[in-house]
């Protein structure tokens, strides 16, 4: 049997939600050391607070969600075992699994379950907030029955979408006393999970080492798991090269580096194992700016800006053009009828300008604008150098103004001193979790991420509100499909292009991504091969 | 009691530079748009305004600016460094626990400039305008104009990726328990390239410096008296040019023991060591005012150390001096 190409492989992984089975069966072999590329430190590893790719690739395996996701991207019990909705959507039951142990010896109960939704999930996680803001009460009628109740309706898919990422249960012994915060807990983590905590030298390494008493039968099958910080991007992949580190995860290696190691048969370059971690490049508008809020010089900035030709040059096989804030690889959501699009046409763009009454001055220039690039990406720093030299085309100067990651939300999200900003959207696996609220008006001032462009629409307002308290699957869809026709008509933001974070793995590693958060997943079933 | 009193004289001279300092610095972070929540919410991937009001809160950023800075020299009377937000510790016991690594970075990479630069500078002096000083002050120029991170990146592919003589990054094999000897041999390894990098360019500088250093001494006067006396060569050069050449280096080992302490963020961060300098670097990034005024404040200390002893050292190579002030 001949091997798919790297090529068939990305297409393969960038198109299909389902990540591709592993082709030959072999018999896990027990023991050996993974080490994983740690690019950014965090503040804290415990994923219950602070919901991000860089908590769960750590955290992700000493703690455990009450569900994760499986190879077909369905959800999948883990701390929970099976789980029923009550049909008005007010309701939502968990049994949870019986005989499991935190790492430090105490038995894992509903208890720990209300504890960490009440005060972690509802209080202080990231988009746990907003999930769980009508979340009224977890009752536990017994240790292992968890009942939430909402005060208003929360769609079944909506909540067990969300949990893989945002459903990390905490110890409620170790942190029901004290400032939850503060507690030594955070960048020590104890969880149920395959792997248990061992040290952390802060700008060196975390190690972990298995955990003997975990739930699955002669699980997990290595022996340790250690990460390595490494910040500098051209040294990771050295270390890569010299065997030091074994994986690095979510695009954190430089585009030549990617696409050079996955030429390189020790390696495998891949989006497969991070369907469920899609992100859209953006290009939001300033309303205040009055000539960005004419919708003619918006579509014309569309129009002249040749996507296809930016993606095949700059970013190669991982990314694709994007059709709207619902990436495709969303499969529940994604609608099925054709949305308004912006093709390439420097004609048109010219004529809409015109119309819109920019008409050319001294030295055929327009207007000018300031764009602010998010600093999270080399593909951001290429994509504002391309929106600079094509807006040049029509005659709109752009200056970039560049900053660090603090200095850029301050200036976008709080100052709104921008005329054009461009980033990340992140698709969380449902468009109530982090989606909507790029569009939905009324976000308080300094939300990152949030709809700060000085732009209201009351109908779209109100489909974001009726979806996500839908519960008919059916109708939500079509109620997304709504969403995102009057999003690409009204063009408030613009997000042309679709990305699926990169891992690199050493091709030692097996049962490697083998469901669509693999890198953020508990890795019990990953081995090495000698 | 004469040093004494020359620490209590250079002690009382740099507390208004380390105040300057630390209040300039203060003020000049204040000037990059967003704090410290921003850059959490930056690294969480969002998060609600009354989660970002209660953070700040948290951080004790809720107090205007001068309210900040008053509290923070406040504490700073009673030695207290504060406590860093991304670390959640105190800042001493962060610096602390980085202190080791720069030290001995920047320790081996001087003592590897300083006397390889010496021996070169002297022997490319001796044969001045011949070839071994053509050779000579040619790579000192190489070494001279290389980036480093290229340099430790080249390194690395170099001894690391096809050799796989040395270790690519890191601070000590992580996968053994080693202890004694076995432990310090492995540090040592860890370091060789990252000593070379950050060296290198040091020694080119030495090595210049050093040979124009030994030409100049070598047309004075007393050197011509010495060979007169019918003295060797080599004992003209070991004995009486050398020591009085040596003053420009300890000049500049004073001046750079600053430099590499800020200098070295680059290498610490190609060869994942870490260090002060990467420390410094994401603490900008994170707007953690505390840990980066701590650093400072003690980078500030260690250089005024070092350039007190430096003095103390003038003094022996050239009685002059002392004899003078």
């Amino acid at each position: 049997m001949s091997e798919p190409t790297r090529r068939e492989m990305l297409l393969l992984g960038a198109t299909a939600m389902l990540p591709v089975p592993v082709a030959a069966q072999e018999t896990p072999r027990r023991g050996g050391a993974l080490t994983v590329h740690f690019a950014t430190e965090q503040r804290i590893l415990n994923p219950s607070l602070q919901a991000s790719t860089g908590v769960y690739i750590v955290g992700g395996k000493i703690q455990e969600a009450l569900l994760d996701l499986d190879a077909q991207g369905n959800p999948v019990g883990v701390l929970a075992e099976s789980w029923e909705s009550a049909p008005d959507g007010l309701t939502h039951t968990f049994r949870l699994r019986r005989g499991v142990s935190w790492h430090d010896g105490k038995p894992f109960t509903s208890a720990d379950v209300q504890f960490t939704a009440m005060e972690m999930w509802k209080k202080i996680l990231n988009y746990g907030t907003t999930l769980q803001q009508f979340l009224t009460e977890v009752q536990t009628p017994d240790p292992h029955t968890a009942v939430f109740k909402y005060e208003k309706p929360m769609p079944q898919g909506l909540l067990l979408r969300a949990l893989p990422d945002l459903g990390y249960v905490s110890p409620k012994h170790v942190f029901e006393t004290g400032d939850i915060r503060q507690n030594p807990a955070n960048t020590a983590p104890i969880g149920t999970g395959p792997f248990k905590f061992v040290q952390y030298e802060r700008g060196q390494f975390i190690i972990a080492d298995r955990n003997p008493n975990y739930w699955r039968d002669n699980m997990p099958y290595l022996d340790r798991v250690v990460w390595r910080v490494v910040s500098d991007r051209a040294a990771a992949a050295a270390q890569l090269e010299s065997g030091q580190i074994l994986f690095s995860p979510y695009s954190s290696l430089s585009i030549a580096d990617l696409q050079r190691l996955g030429r390189d048969p020790r390696f495998e370059a891949t989006t497969r194992g991070n369907e469920g971690n899609v992100r859209t490049n953006t290009l939001e508008f300033n309303f205040r700016n009055p000539v960005l809020a004419d919708i003619r010089v918006r579509k014309a900035i569309a129009h002249s800006l040749n996507v296809p030709f930016f993606i095949e040059n700059f970013l190669g096989p991982f990314a694709k053009p994007g059709t709207g804030p619902i990436p495709s690889v969303s499969t529940d959501y994604y609608p099925t009828a054709p949305m308004p699009q912006y093709g390439y046409d420097v004609a048109l763009a010219n004529r809409l300008l015109d119309e819109a009454g920019q008409r050319r001055g001294a030295g055929g220039v327009r207007f000018s604008v300031r764009l602010l690039p998010a600093p999270w990406g080399e593909d951001i720093a290429l994509w504002a150098t391309f929106i600079q030299q094509s807006l040049q085309q029509v005659g709109i100067r752009v200056e970039i103004v560049r900053n660090d990651a603090a200095g850029f939300l301050r200036s976008v999200y709080n100052d709104w001193n921008f005329d054009l900003a461009s980033g990340w959207h992140q698709y969380r696996s449902d468009p109530a979790v982090s989606t909507t609220v790029w569009y939905r008006s009324g976000s308080p001032r300094g939300a990152p991420w949030t709809n700060q462009w000085g732009w209201k629409d009351d109908r779209i307002d109100g489909i974001i509100d009726a979806a996500a308290t839908e519960v008919d699957p059916v109708k939500r869809k079509a109620l997304y499909a709504d969403f995102v026709r009057s999003a690409q008509t009204e063009l408030p933001l613009w997000m042309p292009i679709e990305q699926i974070f990169v891992s690199v793995f050493n091709r030692r590693i097996r049962n490697a991504g083998n469901n669509p958060r693999w890198a953020s997943s508990t890795w019990h079933d990953t081995w090495l091969a000698s | 009691m004469r040093v004494l009193q020359l620490a209590l004289r250079r002690l009382a001279a740099s507390l208004p530079t380390l105040l300057l300092i630390l209040v300039g610095l203060f003020l000049l972070l204040q000037l990059a748009p967003g704090d410290t929540v921003d850059a959490l919410m930056a690294q969480m991937g969002g998060g609600d305004q009354a989660l970002a009001e209660e953070l700040r809160r948290f951080y004790g950023l809720d107090v205007g600016i001068a309210a900040q800075l008053g509290r923070y020299l406040m504490r700073l009377v009673t030695l207290d460094l504060g406590f860093s937000s991304i670390y959640g510790k105190p800042v001493a016991t962060v610096i602390l626990e980085r202190l080791p690594a720069t030290l001995l970075l920047m320790v081996s990479a001087l003592s590897f400039a300083f006397f390889f630069g010496l021996v070169l500078g002297v022997v490319a002096a001796r044969r001045v305008n011949k070839w071994p000083d053509t050779l000579i002050s040619t790579l000192g120029l190489v070494f001279y104009a290389t980036p480093s991170f290229w340099f430790g990146l080249m390194a690395i592919v170099l001894f690391s990726v096809y050799l796989q003589w040395l270790p690519a990054g890191g601070f000590g094999d992580i996968t053994q328990n080693l202890t004694g000897i076995a432990a310090v041999l492995d540090i040592a390894r860890y370091l060789v390239l990252p000593t070379l990098t950050l060296g290198l360019i040091f020694l080119a500088i030495y090595l210049r410096i050093m040979r124009a250093s030994m030409l100049e001494v070598l047309s004075l006067d007393f050197v011509r008296t010495a060979r007169a006396k019918g003295l060797s060569e080599t004992r003209v050069v070991a004995r009486h040019v050398l020591r009085n050449a040596m003053l420009p280096m300890v000049t500049l080992i004073g001046l750079q023991a600053g430099t590499m302490l800020g200098g070295s963020v680059v290498v610490e961060s190609v060869f994942a060591l870490p260090g002060l300098g990467r420390l410094a670097y994401e603490s900008v990034v994170q707007r953690d005012l505390n840990t980066l005024l701590g650093i400072a404040f003690i980078s500030a200390v260690l250089v005024i150390c070092i350039n007190f002893l430096v003095d103390i050292l003038y003094a022996r190579l050239d009685p002059r001096i002392s004899a003078g002030s």
